[in-house]
């Protein structure tokens, strides 16, 4: 029992192995799940979906009612000895079985838009990306110099810092009247919200993972002739690369997050446009398709620039570590 | 045992010096005076109080003299070799350095710590040449010099290895020849082996001994370890510890070239013994203050 237990303990590292076999349990416990509530009748399925309505006037084939419902028609039918209603036990329409969203994730992209002014999904997807993209990327553009300022002269920290920790608690979607107002109703709001989602958080952010850098180095620098003004670029910048990398791969996925609400305001655009319109013609095996494809994005993105991280920065050990 | 052995000799002094090693301090003073501490005072200030970190410190170092403070800890030896090195600034009194005010760190004045402090986003060639590039070298001469001063120390197959493929010693000899490659007048050294394991702490302070006679530079050693400082250094500065001030400037007689046997010298032991009665006594004695511990084992179990 202990022998074979070594692994559960405090600090413990997993053999790769086993590892590996808890990363697909990760995935396939909850799935697994949905498979259980979906296919097995006895679990939950709190509907009953009508095959044949029989006698009984207001049903229709195809129609979806609670189980009390039907068992008092039912119990009328019978009552009155005609053709009683047929029908098997279903969940509700916004649970759709695994397989059904797994086809959707291909009849999504397949099925034309249903409006005129609708667009495919593979169009809304990479319209939100470009919001994503715009939102971050202005935001990067100011906080990250920002905040390696912050976390390397006391000044900067000083004069911005409690406003920017002020700020963080506001919540960014609280300006979407004001951004529409300002910026118009297409994507200008939407990329100011992911921006103001985003910016206060990565200015803290990275002036704590700038604080965070050996100050002997800088010392070392000093004694070989660095510069005050030098020693920003030549130690501060490439000694927390790496952990400034990590720290934009986890703001993004900040970015990420902000994007439904954003989305929402003013026109709605994109996946958010997507979905609500899935949502409308009751599509929700299309809806959990598309909810499904921005994790997908989000971690292939990450995964990605994981990957990138590691081939960018060799000498990072940390980041071996962690991603091995 | 090193007390044993000192009562065997006892007639021999620390000051005692053989007629080579008087010459040799002759020929040691006759040079230039390369550094000169002042009057130095350090006092630290916080809300609550002020600390005298080092108090009336004045002393003067050769060109190419090995000279080495010790002290017990909370002395301010690290604050002082800080001070020369212009990483902090003193409250009053001067530093000079070829009679020149020091005033921030420069590259005039190399230093190696105890912590590896070598860029770990360069490979060892390029943390070589940091310094030779912010120096107004071009990229080819950098590495050319970066090169043959990582032969100096016998790493040059590792010159594109990154830091953390090196082990400690080798760490430390990157940073011995990082500092020195700007050609400092100075080396400062802040406990540079101490967190070596012994037997690498050893080579390492034999050879540095070796780069030390065969370039011009002056060597400043911080160590809290004696056998370390008698075996390195022409001189050893003793500093008292709660404030900082000087105790003893102490000319080891033992001869040199140094080898590993000369621990056994009588010269080497009285000079240890000089040390270890200037540094312990000024300590309260902090034996008395660990308990006697009860007996736990059985009656007869005894072990000694």
């Amino acid at each position: 029992m202990q022998v074979r237990r070594k692994w559960f303990q405090v600090g413990r590292p997993l053999p790769p192995k086993l590892s590996g076999v808890f990363a697909v349990l990760s995935f396939a416990l909850p799935v697994s799940l949905w498979c259980v509530v979906s296919y097995v009748p006895f679990v939950w399925h709190p509907q009953i979906l009508i095959t044949q309505p029989g006698s009984v006037d207001y049903l229709q084939p195809g129609m979806r009612m609670d189980k009390s419902a039907f068992a008092a028609a039912e119990a009328e039918a019978t009552e009155q000895q005609k053709a009683l209603p047929k029908g098997v036990p279903t969940n509700p329409i916004y649970l759709p079985a695994p397989h059904e969203v797994i086809r959707a994730f291909y009849t999504a992209f397949t099925t034309e838009p249903q409006s005129r002014d609708g667009s495919w999904l593979h169009e809304s997807l990479w319209h939100s990306i470009q919001i994503i993209f715009w939102g971050f990327v202005i935001s990067s553009a100011i906080g990250v110099p920002l905040g390696i300022l912050c976390g390397a002269y006391g000044p900067f920290a000083r004069m911005s810092e409690p406003f920017i920790e002020f700020f963080r608690y506001l919540p960014a979607p609280a300006f979407g009247a004001l951004a529409v107002a300002i910026l118009g109703i297409y994507d200008g709001p939407k990329i100011a919200i992911i921006v103001i989602g985003t910016f206060f958080q990565q200015v803290l952010v990275i002036a704590n993972t700038t604080r965070k850098l050996d100050l002997t180095l800088v010392e070392a620098a000093m004694t070989l002739g660095t510069r005050n003004s030098q020693v920003l670029r030549r130690v501060v910048l490439p000694g927390i690369l790496p952990d400034l990398y990590r720290d934009q791969r986890i703001l993004l996925g900040w970015a990420w997050t902000y994007l439904i609400v954003a989305e929402l305001i003013g026109a709605s655009s994109g996946i958010t446009w997507f979905i609500t319109q899935q949502a409308r013609y009751q599509q929700f095996a299309n809806v959990y398709a598309a909810i499904m494809m921005i994790g997908i994005i989000g971690v292939g993105t990450d995964m990605l620039l994981a990957r990138l991280g590691r081939r960018l920065f060799p000498w990072d050990r940390s980041l071996v570590k962690s991603d091995a | 045992m090193n007390r044993i052995l000192t009562t065997d000799s006892p007639r021999l002094s620390y000051l005692d010096q053989s007629a080579v090693v008087r010459e040799r301090f002759e020929q040691m003073k006759a040079r230039d005076v390369l550094l000169e501490v002042r009057h130095v005072d350090k006092v630290f200030r916080t809300r609550e109080k002020e600390t005298l970190a080092l108090s009336d410190i004045s002393f003067t170092t050769h060109r190419r003299e090995f000279l080495s403070i010790v002290g017990s800890s909370g002395c301010g030896k690290s604050t002082l070799i800080r001070i020369l090195a212009g990483l902090e600034e003193q409250t009053s009194g001067d530093v000079l350095l070829d009679g020149q005010p020091v005033c921030g760190p420069g590259s005039d004045r190399g230093m190696v710590f105890q912590s590896y402090t070598l860029f770990p986003w360069l490979t060892v060639k390029k943390n070589v040449m940091f310094g030779l590039e912010i120096n107004k070298y071009g990229p080819v001469e950098s590495e050319r010099q970066a090169l043959q001063w990582l032969q100096l120390v016998g790493l040059e197959k590792f010159a594109d290895s990154y830091p953390h493929q090196l082990s400690g010693g080798m760490k430390q000899r990157v940073a011995i020849v990082r500092a020195l490659a700007t050609q400092p007048r100075i080396l400062l050294m802040d406990e540079p082996f101490g967190a070596l394991d012994a037997q690498t702490r050893a080579r390492m302070q034999a050879h540095l001994l070796e780069i030390w006679r065969k370039i011009d530079i002056t060597i400043v050693f911080i160590t809290h370890d004696l056998d370390e400082a008698i075996f390195l250094s022409d001189r050893i500065l003793v500093l008292s510890a709660h404030p900082g001030r000087v105790q003893e400037l102490i000319e080891v007689p033992v001869p040199r070239p140094r080898n590993t046997a000369q621990c056994f010298s009588p010269e080497f032991i009285a000079t240890k013994a000089r040390l270890e009665e200037l540094i312990y006594s000024a300590e309260p004695e902090d034996e008395s203050e660990y308990p006697v511990v009860p007996r736990l084992a059985e009656a007869a179990d005894n072990v000694e």
